[in-house]
């Protein structure tokens, strides 16, 4: 048995419940093949590995845009003032707006004759709710920014 | 159970090693990952959240399975399903608010763990990149578990939440994709507990939100060097704490929580809902409340504006059918219920006072006491446009054949000349535009 976990890599059980786990998930991957196979196949790669290669590298593109390439510096003070003023509120409105894209975008032409409701607002809706988060993040600053209080961070009392 | 993986003794040959021992230029290296963020007690925090937000998704996911009757021949939507539906039972009737409460938490949790799922993702992304990428047999089910993990993950909510907002862009049926894409993403989550949940309860253990808490960014260290690779060798310098990024992870869930919620409470709480689907009511008036298909859109104005629509009902096979009109189902026994409409979507309105004949009455009158199920059919041809309900549904005094609705006749959308209205009943199984109730023994 140790010899049999040694080859394998770890205890037994662990490969009874990835292969208990694997023929559920098999059962589940055999009906869904009528629907389509090569389909879903491309969306359930491309989910796993293409997001973490896309949503990644965007996100790092748009943090070296607000705040300026990373600097090795453990125990310096910190530098940017700024940044999270911007990039908290960036990170929120765009939060809604991976969420809520189709409609933020009217991209389903059905939505109108099945609600009875108007697809337009929508997009109006998301840009005043991130105005509104830029304001506070502004405000926000501002208030940091005042002085007697410390700048920058605020430190534990 | 263990999640140590022990290295193969002897196996690999010196070229092997050498390869193991030193990973290409790019993510592959643990330096090219520099937040000093990453740790294993963070990647904790994210996945104690997941661990109940996903458990009460999964929950209120078999409990909207089981809505549908699919047991019953025609309504099930993945009649694949075999031993995935173990658990079904009949759906009761009461209380009436328990599917509206059921879905409204399956969509309106789903759609705000969404941040937090991004950010588990975020905080174990170098586990991706693992070097060497396989080490072992236990190590490779692992990362194609790890795969079906967050690919089933990413396919199930963005299914889901391409569904609600009538984007039908997926590959196929709505209804089996969800489904199965969960029951896979579940399997591959139950196997990532039980492998995790000792690791997650120690980093939890060495770590305290109170001093996190209290820790602003200039203060904010790196995590101690761990096991797992998470912890980057060569941090950079904080530009946010750790509490900043549970703020933020925990202000986009609340965020999305008051733009979806209030579709689900309705009333004043409705209009918050800003980026929901059902954001507003379609009008004033006793016909005002939410719609989901109208009858332009289905063909069917002059179908069911006909005056000479009749109601068919069936009885046992040696029966005569009975029909009747509009005007002698109104001139038949009427009675009142307070019901709500609940959609699969997440969505549900108020609840409205619905007046109409009740079926247990229909049954009785086309000959059949005790019905087993009633199969409903509507002027509607394609989609829900048959159902069959079960016998406790007919014979709840609540349930109705509806022809008014808060003082007036039904809308066309609504369902005229009549609709079925059934306590703790998913929105699609109350069919609008009935014209054939046959009841079954």
């Amino acid at each position: 048995m140790r010899r049999l976990s040694q080859s394998y890599g770890a205890h037994p059980a662990h490969l009874v419940s990835l292969l208990a786990s694997f023929v559920v998930a098999g059962y589940a991957v055999f009906r869904l093949l009528p629907q389509g196979a090569l389909g879903v196949a491309v969306w359930f790669v491309g989910a796993a590995i293409v997001h973490d290669l896309v949503l990644l590298p965007a996100y790092a593109a748009v943090d070296r845009l607000v705040h300026g390439p990373r600097v090795d510096r453990p125990e310096g003070p910190p530098k940017r003032l700024w940044a999270n003023y911007v990039r908290v509120p960036l990170a929120l409105s765009g939060l809604l707006l991976l969420v809520y894209f189709p409609a933020i975008l009217r991209l389903s032409s059905g939505f109108e004759p099945t609600t009875t409701l108007s697809s337009d607002g929508y997009l109006w809706r998301w840009l005043a709710i991130t105005a509104v988060l830029f304001a506070l993040g502004g405000l926000a600053y501002v208030i940091r920014q005042r002085p007697g209080r410390s700048r920058g961070a605020s430190v534990p009392t | 159970m263990t999640n140590r993986v022990e290295q193969p003794t002897g196996r690999l040959s010196r070229l092997g090693r050498a390869v193991a021992d030193n990973p290409p230029p790019g993510p592959t290296r643990p330096d090219f990952w520099r937040s000093p963020l990453r740790g294993p007690w963070l990647t904790s925090v994210f996945g104690s959240v997941l661990l109940v937000g996903i458990t009460l998704v999964f929950v209120t996911g078999l409990l909207s399975y089981a809505a549908y009757n699919p047991d019953l021949s025609g309504n099930d939507k993945t009649p694949g399903a075999g031993p995935l539906g173990f658990y079904l039972f009949d759906w009761p009737t009461s209380p009436s608010w328990f599917y509206r409460v059921s879905q409204g938490v399956h969509v309106t949790v789903g759609i705000v763990l969404v941040p937090v799922l991004l950010a588990k993702l975020w905080s174990v992304i170098p586990k991706l990149f693992t070097w060497p990428p396989v080490r072992s047999i236990a190590q490779a089910l692992e990362r194609l578990s790890l795969l079906l993990l967050v690919g089933g993950a990413v396919f199930t909510f963005v299914t889901g939440i391409a569904n609600v907002q009538y984007w039908y862009v997926f590959p196929g049926s709505f209804y089996p994709l969800h489904f199965y894409a969960a029951w896979i993403f579940i399997a591959a989550f139950v196997v990532h507990v039980g492998l995790k949940l000792p690791t997650m309860i120690r980093a939890l253990r060495s770590g305290s939100m109170r001093e996190v808490l209290h820790t602003d960014t200039a203060h904010t260290r790196p995590e101690p060097p761990d096991e797992h690779g998470l912890v980057s060798p060569a941090p950079t310098a904080a530009t946010i704490s750790r509490r900043g990024a549970l703020a933020l992870v925990g202000g986009g869930s609340a965020l999305l929580f008051v733009v979806t919620a209030g579709q689900s409470f309705g009333g004043v709480l409705r209009r918050t809902a800003l980026l929901s689907p059902r954001f507003a009511d379609p009008d004033d008036g006793p016909n005002g409340f939410q719609v989901n298909k109208t009858a332009a859109e289905l063909g069917l104005s002059d179908a069911a504006q006909d005056p000479g629509w009749q109601l068919e009902l069936r009885g046992g096979p040696d029966a005569e059918p009975v029909t009747l009109n509009r005007d002698r189902l109104l001139a038949m026994p009427q009675h009142t219920a307070n019901l709500p409409i609940a959609c699969v979507e997440g969505w549900s309105t108020s609840p409205q006072q619905w007046t109409g004949v009740r079926l247990a009455d229909l049954t009785r009158m086309a000959g059949v006491d005790v019905p087993v199920s009633v199969y409903v059919e509507s002027l509607q041809e394609s989609g829900f446009g048959t159902v069959r309900l079960r016998g406790n549904q007919v014979l709840d005094p609540d349930s109705l054949l509806a022809l008014r609705v808060n003082g007036a006749d039904l809308s066309l959308d609504h369902g005229f000349p009549a609709r079925l209205i059934v306590p703790n009943n998913p929105g699609v199984h109350n069919t609008k535009w009935v014209r054939r109730l046959t009841f079954e023994v």
